[in-house]
C-alpha cells in the first residue's frame, strides 16, 4: 500500500486532535476546580433545601411563573414555614448575586439559561441606570 | 392544560357554550373560585384633565413602572396608556356644530378591559386572557408568539407590538418590573402588580387633579360605583358590544 | 414512495430554472435571518398596520389552495372526462399553495419559536388554531391523494378504492379552508372592512378566478415547453370557469359598493375612499386599485367574447389580467384597506421594505420549486406509462425516456 504512511500520519493526527482537552490539561498541571460560588452574606435558607434546589430550581421558578401571571397567586410557603413572594428579581435576587452566584454554575455545567434575561431584569445591573 | 381527548371535547363544549354568552370570562387559568369576582373600572374625567394642558404625568409615570419603550417613530411607539385627540377617542361623534372641546382636546386612552374583549376570543395561545377574580385583561408574555392577532382585534388600538428589542429605548430601567422582548405584544394590565400589593394604578396616584378614579364596580358602595350612578358618562365605541370598562366624563 | 430521484434527471434548462429559484429562496432567507436578529422593524409595518404583504399572500394563497375544486369537482362529480389528467395538476397547485401559506404565516409571527403554543394550549375560539387544524389537514389530504394516485399511475394499477372517498373529502375541506381564512377576518366587529357576511364568498369566488386562471397559464406553459399535454377541451372548460368565477367576483365587490355608499356609513366608507381614492393625502394604494379594476374588466372583455376566449394568443392574456387583478385586490391593497382608517382615524402608508419583498418572493420561489419537482416527477411518470402521449419533441426538454423510467 502506497498510502500506508498517510494513512496512518491522517490517524495520528486525529487521535491527537481529539484527545487534545484531556493531554493539554494534564501539560498545565492543573486542578479542575469546582465553580467559585459566593454564597449570600445574610440569608443561610432558600425557598428549598440546597440539594432540591440544584436538582428542580428550573421547575420551581416555571411554577412560580405560572402561580404569579396567570393564577395571581403571589406567596410561597417555604419548607420551613416561611413565607416568600415568589419573584425572581425580588425574592430570589435579593439574595443571590446573579453574576457571582447563578451564571458562574451555569457557565462551568455549560447549561446555557433560558430566555429570561431578555426581559426580566437583574436589580444590580437596572439600579445603575443604564442597561 | 394537557391536551386529552376528553378534555379536548369538554373544552369545546364549554367554548361552544361560552361563545353563545352564557359567560364573558374564559378562565385562563386553571378555574379561580369566582366567589369574590370583581370588575375593575376606570372613570377619566376628561374636564379635569383639560385644566392641566400639556400634563402627561399619568403616562409617565405607567410607562416608568413598567419600563415602557420611549420610541420616536410613530410607527413603532410602544403605549400603555396615551393622548389622543378627543374627535379621533370618541369617533363618530365629529361635527362642526358641537363644541371646540371635544374636537382636539387631549384625552387619555388605555386598554378598557372589555367584559367581552375581542382581543382574548382570538387569541391562540391564551397568552391575554380575562382574569375571573377581578376582570382585568391580562398579558403573558412568556406565551405570546407575536402573531398581533389582538392588534387586529382590538377596536380601540390599545395595544403595541415591540418591533424592536426595547431594552434600548427604556429611559430608565425599573427592576422591580420586567421588561418586554423583540416580538410580543404589550398593553395596559390595569397595574395587577401593584394591586396585588393593595396600591392603586400608577396612573391613578400620579394624577395632579385626581381625574381618575378607579375601583370594584360590582361593589356597589365604592367611589367608582358612586361616581358612576351621579354623573353621566360615555364610553368608546359601545355599538360594538364590547363593553368597555373605562368611562370617561367629557 | 416518493419518486423524488425523477426530479433529479433533467435538461440544462431544467436546471437553469432550478438555479435561479434556489437563489431567490437564498435571497428570501437571508432577509429573514436579518428580521430575526432585527425584529420585525425591518418591514413596513407599523403599530396601525400590524399585517401586511405577508398576511395578504396567505389569504391569496390560501385561496390558490382552495381553487383545486374546480377541477377536481367538476371530474370526480360530473364525469368531466376533459379533465381527467389535470385533477392531478390541480391538487398539487393547491396543495403546495396552502403550504406557502403557512409559510407566510411562520414569517410574520414576532416569536416563531413558540409556535408550537398554538398546539400545546389550544384555545378554540381563536380562528387561528382552527386554521392551523384545517390547513394542515387539507396538506395531509391532498399529499395522500396525490402520492396514490402518482404511486398507482407508476406501478401501471387503478387507484385504490378508497382513493375516491378520500378526494370527495377534499372538496368541502377545500372549501373550509377559504371559509375558516375568510373567518379570521370577518368576524372582527373593529375592523368593518372586512366585518362583512360576504367576505368568505368574495374569498371562494376570487379564489376560484385566479386559481383556475392560473391553472390555465400553467397548462398553457407546459403546452409551449411541450413538456404535457392535456386534453383540447380541457382549456375552453376552464376559460369559461374563470369567466363565471371573475363575473361573480366583481358581482360582489359591487354588491359591497354599493352597501357601504348607498347606506353612508362612514366606517364602510372610508376604507373604500382610502383604497381608491386615498385619504388624508395618502394615495398609496388608489392607482393599484384602479389598475386590478381595469385588468378585471379587460380580462372580462376577452373572456366574454368566444371568439377572443378561444383565441390562443388573447386567453393568456386575459388569464394573467384576471389573475394580477385579483392579486392587486386580495394579495396587496385587501389587508392594508381594513387597517386604515386606524381605530383612532389614522392613516398609517404602509410601504413593503426591500426585506419584505425578498421573503415574499423567496416563499413564492419555495412554491414554484415544489410545483416543478412536483410536476417533474408526475410527467416523468407519465411519460413512462403513456408513451403516446408525450410530443415529438420532448428529447428537448428533458422529461424522462421511457427507458429511464423507474
Amino acid at each position: 500500500m502506497r498510502d500506508r504512511v498517510w494513512i496512518l500520519a491522517g490517524l495520528a493526527v486525529f487521535v491527537a486532535v481529539i484527545t487534545l482537552p484531556a493531554w493539554t490539561r494534564l501539560a498545565t498541571l492543573r486542578q479542575s476546580r469546582s465553580p467559585d460560588l459566593v454564597l449570600p452574606a445574610n440569608q443561610k435558607d432558600c425557598v428549598l433545601p440546597a440539594s432540591q434546589m440544584r436538582a428542580t430550581h428550573m421547575k420551581l421558578l416555571l411554577q412560580w411563573r405560572d402561580d404569579v401571571v396567570r393564577k395571581d397567586v403571589h406567596t410561597f410557603k417555604a419548607y420551613d414555614g416561611k413565607v416568600y413572594n415568589m419573584s425572581l428579581t425580588s425574592t430570589c435576587l435579593s439574595c443571590h448575586n446573579k453574576t457571582e452566584f447563578c451564571d458562574r454554575c451555569h457557565s462551568y455545567a455549560g447549561v446555557s439559561m433560558p430566555s429570561c434575561w431578555d426581559c426580566h431584569l437583574d436589580p444590580r445591573l437596572a439600579a445603575g441606570g443604564a442597561k | 392544560m394537557q391536551l386529552s381527548g376528553g378534555s379536548l371535547l369538554a373544552l369545546l363544549g364549554r367554548e361552544a357554550a361560552t361563545a353563545l354568552g352564557s359567560s364573558p370570562r374564559p378562565d385562563g387559568g386553571q378555574g379561580q373560585a369566582a366567589s369574590a369576582a370583581r370588575q375593575y373600572a376606570m372613570v377619566i374625567d376628561s374636564r379635569k384633565c383639560r385644566q392641566r394642558p400639556g400634563c402627561t404625568k399619568c403616562l409617565d409615570a405607567c410607562h416608568q413602572a413598567h419600563n415602557v419603550p420611549y420610541i420616536e417613530d410613530p410607527g413603532r411607539k410602544v403605549d400603555w396608556i396615551w393622548e389622543a385627540p378627543a374627535q379621533d377617542v370618541f369617533s363618530g361623534q365629529q361635527s362642526p356644530y358641537i363644541q371646540i372641546t371635544l374636537k382636539n382636546e387631549p384625552v387619555p386612552v388605555l386598554c378598557n378591559h372589555c367584559e367581552y374583549p375581542p382581543c382574548v376570543r382570538v387569541c391562540p395561545t391564551g397568552a391575554t386572557w380575562k382574569r375571573e377574580t377581578d376582570g382585568i385583561v391580562m398579558m403573558d408574555w412568556h406565551r405570546c408568539i407575536g402573531c398581533k392577532y389582538c392588534i387586529v382585534a382590538c377596536p380601540y388600538g390599545a395595544r403595541s407590538f415591540n418591533f424592536l428589542d426595547p431594552r434600548p429605548y427604556i429611559k430608565h430601567l425599573n427592576a422591580e418590573f420586567p421588561t418586554r422582548r423583540e416580538g410580543v405584544v404589550e398593553k395596559c394590565n390595569f397595574c395587577a402588580e401593584r394591586l396585588a400589593e393593595g396600591k392603586l394604578p400608577a396612573c391613578v396616584e400620579a394624577c395632579p387633579e385626581n381625574a381618575m378614579i378607579f375601583g370594584d364596580i360590582t361593589d356597589f358602595h365604592s367611589e367608582i360605583s358612586k361616581l358612576l350612578r351621579a354623573r353621566d358618562t360615555i364610553r368608546r365605541k359601545p355599538e360594538l358590544g364590547t363593553q368597555p370598562n373605562v368611562f370617561y366624563i367629557v | 414512495m416518493f419518486m423524488f430521484e425523477k426530479a433529479l434527471a433533467g435538461s440544462r434548462r431544467y436546471w437553469i430554472w432550478i438555479g435561479v429559484l434556489l437563489s431567490v429562496i437564498l435571497v428570501g432567507f437571508l432577509a429573514y435571518v436579518r428580521e430575526r436578529e432585527v425584529g420585525l422593524a425591518i418591514t413596513g409595518l407599523s403599530r396601525d398596520v400590524p399585517w401586511g404583504l405577508d398576511i395578504s399572500q396567505f389569504a391569496f394563497c390560501v385561496g390558490l389552495g382552495a381553487s383545486a375544486v374546480v377541477v377536481v369537482l367538476p371530474y370526480y362529480l360530473h364525469d368531466w372526462k376533459a379533465f381527467g389528467k389535470i385533477t392531478l395538476l390541480g391538487e398539487i397547485l393547491g396543495m403546495v399553495a396552502v403550504f406557502m401559506a403557512m409559510l407566510f404565516i411562520f414569517v410574520c409571527m414576532g416569536q416563531p419559536m413558540r409556535l408550537l403554543n398554538v398546539i400545546l394550549y389550544p384555545h378554540p375560539r381563536s380562528l387561528i388554531f382552527w386554521d392551523l387544524l384545517v390547513l394542515s389537514g387539507y396538506l395531509l389530504l391532498n399529499a395522500v391523494i396525490t402520492v396514490t394516485l402518482v404511486s398507482a399511475q407508476r406501478e401501471g394499477v387503478a387507484p385504490p378504492g378508497w382513493i375516491k372517498p378520500v378526494i370527495l373529502l377534499s372538496l368541502p375541506w377545500a372549501i373550509s379552508i377559504h371559509t375558516v381564512t375568510a373567518f379570521l377576518f370577518s368576524g372582527l366587529a373593529g375592523r368593518s372592512y372586512w366585518a362583512t357576511p360576504l367576505l368568505a364568498p368574495r374569498f371562494l369566488a376570487s379564489a376560484f378566478t385566479s386559481g383556475s386562471a392560473l391553472l390555465i397559464l400553467v397548462i398553457l406553459l407546459l403546452r409551449w415547453l411541450r413538456v404535457f399535454d392535456v386534453d383540447p377541451e380541457a382549456v375552453p372548460k376552464l376559460a369559461r370557469i374563470v369567466t363565471y368565477c371573475m363575473l361573480i367576483n366583481l358581482f360582489f365587490v359591487l354588491v359591497e359598493v354599493f352597501t357601504a355608499f348607498y347606506g353612508r356609513i362612514p366606517e364602510h366608507m372610508e376604507h373604500f375612499e382610502y383604497l381608491f381614492a386615498g385619504l388624508n393625502g395618502s394615495y398609496n394604494f388608489a392607482r393599484y386599485m384602479w389598475l386590478s379594476v381595469f385588468l378585471a374588466l379587460a380580462s372580462l372583455l376577452v373572456l366574454l367574447v368566444p371568439g377572443w376566449r378561444r383565441n390562443p394568443r388573447l386567453l393568456p392574456l386575459a388569464c394573467a389580467f384576471a389573475f394580477v387583478s385579483v392579486w392587486l385586490d386580495k394579495g396587496l391593497a385587501w389587508i392594508v384597506g381594513g387597517f386604515t382608517p386606524s381605530p383612532l382615524g389614522a392613516v398609517t402608508p404602509y410601504t413593503p421594505t426591500w426585506p419584505e419583498w425578498s421573503i415574499v418572493l423567496g416563499i413564492w420561489a419555495v412554491g414554484i420549486l415544489m410545483v416543478t419537482v412536483f410536476y417533474k416527477i408526475v410527467f416523468s411518470v407519465e411519460a413512462a406509462a403513456n408513451a403516446e402521449f408525450v410530443s415529438s419533441a420532448l428529447p428537448a426538454c428533458g422529461a424522462a425516456h421511457p427507458g429511464k423510467a423507474a
